[in-house]
């Protein structure tokens, strides 16, 4: 049944609350599912179970698509993961090589209709995932410490959610590749930390840089740039995570960083959301690749 | 949408809208026949029909009508095990009216009866059924659900709701036709409907046309 529940007005959501939470002795990944628990009535338990269930989907995925041709819909990608992954890295860390080739692996098989955790969406699957097996393969992260990260990602990205959008077609690329780089920067800091306050500065500085990115996919498919923006916004959350480590700070609070990429996201043209009418999509190559599949067979009804 | 919502759910690329939700319709359409069809038609309408092919839309709905859960790896083959299991089926756009623009109309024939579901992806792998055959409804799909047309009688819905043992979540009610006196009720449960409770609502008096489907098991 469709009842919209916004227009009786829901209770607010910010992650500085979570954080006060917090401050008062409690963990913030309690925080987090408690509130699940308050709106949806699921037990904690059963959230967590969930939770667990994700994850492993993701490392799973993970471990099996890591650096193989994939044969997407359009075939404009496939091949990106296996390269990265056959590359020795000359300036990237081991972590950051790991993550990259993964992040690139995941994008790639959605867009083969591989199977993929929509964490935020679809189309920018492969950035949380990367992290998660980076810090299994790289810190020999336990299991819990991952679920615990993995809870404080989706309660930010939970908070972008309803403060602002996670739809491309809403919000352009920032909302979804964006609010990905600010989840998996959370993520990092997390585990590292185990302080809110730190993650909201990493989510905060990840975010930032990735405003006003438009969503522009090439004929319509989640594959260029989507698939690289992948790999590269995965890179975006490591730094911004590494800076959050180092103790720099956001000026600009976590909070409204959001509400400015919603404002972001609501002043863009509808030829720069998800309808492949506008920027990369309406070069003269893209218009070019999109002229020949329409001609193959493949691409019509 | 909830905390799971947003890291979630697992799912077939590449496009929750276009392949998730589609799949999900096709699903339901699925779960209403009580099987596979033996001849399916499928009517995209809008951003379905424009940008669906090649997006693995064709794929899904397909993997849906057999029943293949959204996660299931054998969507991408699903035209070729279409083929094998000998489901006939057809793809065709047309404008469907003031609809979502990701909407189908999935026609499917079973042992010689005829269904007509529409449906739309409203984002997210979100959906929302707004038509079964010639009742207009708007079913969400996240509880067991009955839909029942009814008598706009004064005591109808009490003595029908009477036979439901398990607590209702959700009741919607409207009617349709005032002079005929006809309404759509539907009823949605967290827990499942028992089957004996489903054949007295079927004889109650008052219901005109029912349909019950469970729950989907990916549904939390």
């Amino acid at each position: 049944m469709c009842w919209n529940f916004t227009m009786w007005g829901v209770m607010r959501m910010r992650f500085e609350d979570f954080i006060n939470e917090e401050k008062r002795g409690r963990k913030l990944p309690d925080v987090i599912l408690e509130r699940e628990m308050r709106e949806t009535g699921v037990p904690i338990e059963l959230l967590r179970r969930e939770m667990v269930k994700l994850l492993n989907v993701m490392l799973e995925e993970s471990t099996k698509q890591y650096g193989k041709r994939q044969r997407t819909l359009s075939e404009m990608a496939g091949e990106n993961g296996y390269l990265m992954a056959n590359h020795r890295a000359k300036m990237l860390s081991e972590f950051s090589h790991t993550a990259t080739t993964v992040a690139l692996s995941l994008a790639e098989s959605n867009a083969a209709m591989g199977r993929v955790v929509a964490c935020p969406t679809g189309g920018a699957c492969g950035i949380v995932p990367a992290v998660l097996y980076a810090l299994k393969v790289h810190m020999n992260a336990s299991m819990d410490e991952l679920l615990n990260a993995f809870i404080v990602a989706g309660g930010l990205g939970w908070v972008i959610e309803k403060n602002a959008t996670i739809s491309g077609a809403e919000g352009g690329c920032q909302a979804e590749i964006g609010t990905a780089a600010a989840m998996a920067s959370a993520l990092l800091v997390y585990y590292f930390t185990h302080q809110g306050e730190r993650c909201a500065h990493g989510a905060a500085i990840a975010l930032k840089s990735m405003l006003g990115l438009v969503c522009d996919p090439v004929g319509g498919f989640v594959e260029v740039p989507c698939v690289k923006r992948n790999g590269i916004a995965v890179n975006i959350a490591i730094s911004s995570a590494e800076m959050a480590l180092a103790g720099i700070e956001s000026v600009i609070p976590f909070d409204e960083v959001v509400e400015a990429m919603y404002r972001v996201g609501r002043s863009l043209p509808e030829s720069l959301r998800e309808t492949g009418m506008g920027g990369i999509a309406t070069t003269p190559t893209a218009r070019k690749i999109v002229m020949e599949m329409k001609k193959h067979k493949k691409f019509k009804w | 949408m909830s905390l799971l919502d947003v890291v979630g759910p697992v799912m077939v690329g590449p496009s929750s809208s276009h392949t998730l939700g589609v799949l999900r319709i096709a699903r339901f359409v699925h779960k209403f026949m009580k099987g596979v069809p033996e001849k399916v038609k499928f009517v995209l309408h809008g951003s379905l029909a424009d940008t669906g092919f090649g997006h693995g839309t064709d794929k899904a709905l397909l993997a849906g009508i057999m029943g293949m859960r959204a996660d299931d790896e054998r969507i991408r083959d699903s035209i070729e095990i279409a083929k094998n299991v000998g489901l006939r089926y057809s793809f065709e756009i047309e404008d469907l009216g003031e609809v979502h623009p990701n909407t189908v109309l999935i026609i499917a024939w079973k042992n010689g009866k005829k269904v007509e579901v529409q449906g739309s992806s409203i984002g997210g792998g979100k959906i929302e059924i707004n038509r079964i055959n010639d009742c207009e409804c708007q079913v969400n799909w996240e509880y067991h659900t009955l839909i029942l047309v009814i008598k706009d009688l004064p005591g109808a819905i009490g003595n029908i709701l009477e036979n439901v043992s398990v607590n209702i979540s959700n009741l919607y009610l409207k009617r349709i036709d005032a002079i005929e006196r006809i309404a759509v009720a539907i009823v949605e449960t967290d827990e499942e409907v028992k089957e004996e409770c489903l054949e007295a609502i079927e004889k109650n008096s008052y219901v005109l046309e029912f349909y019950h489907v469970g729950r989907d098991e990916d549904a939390l």
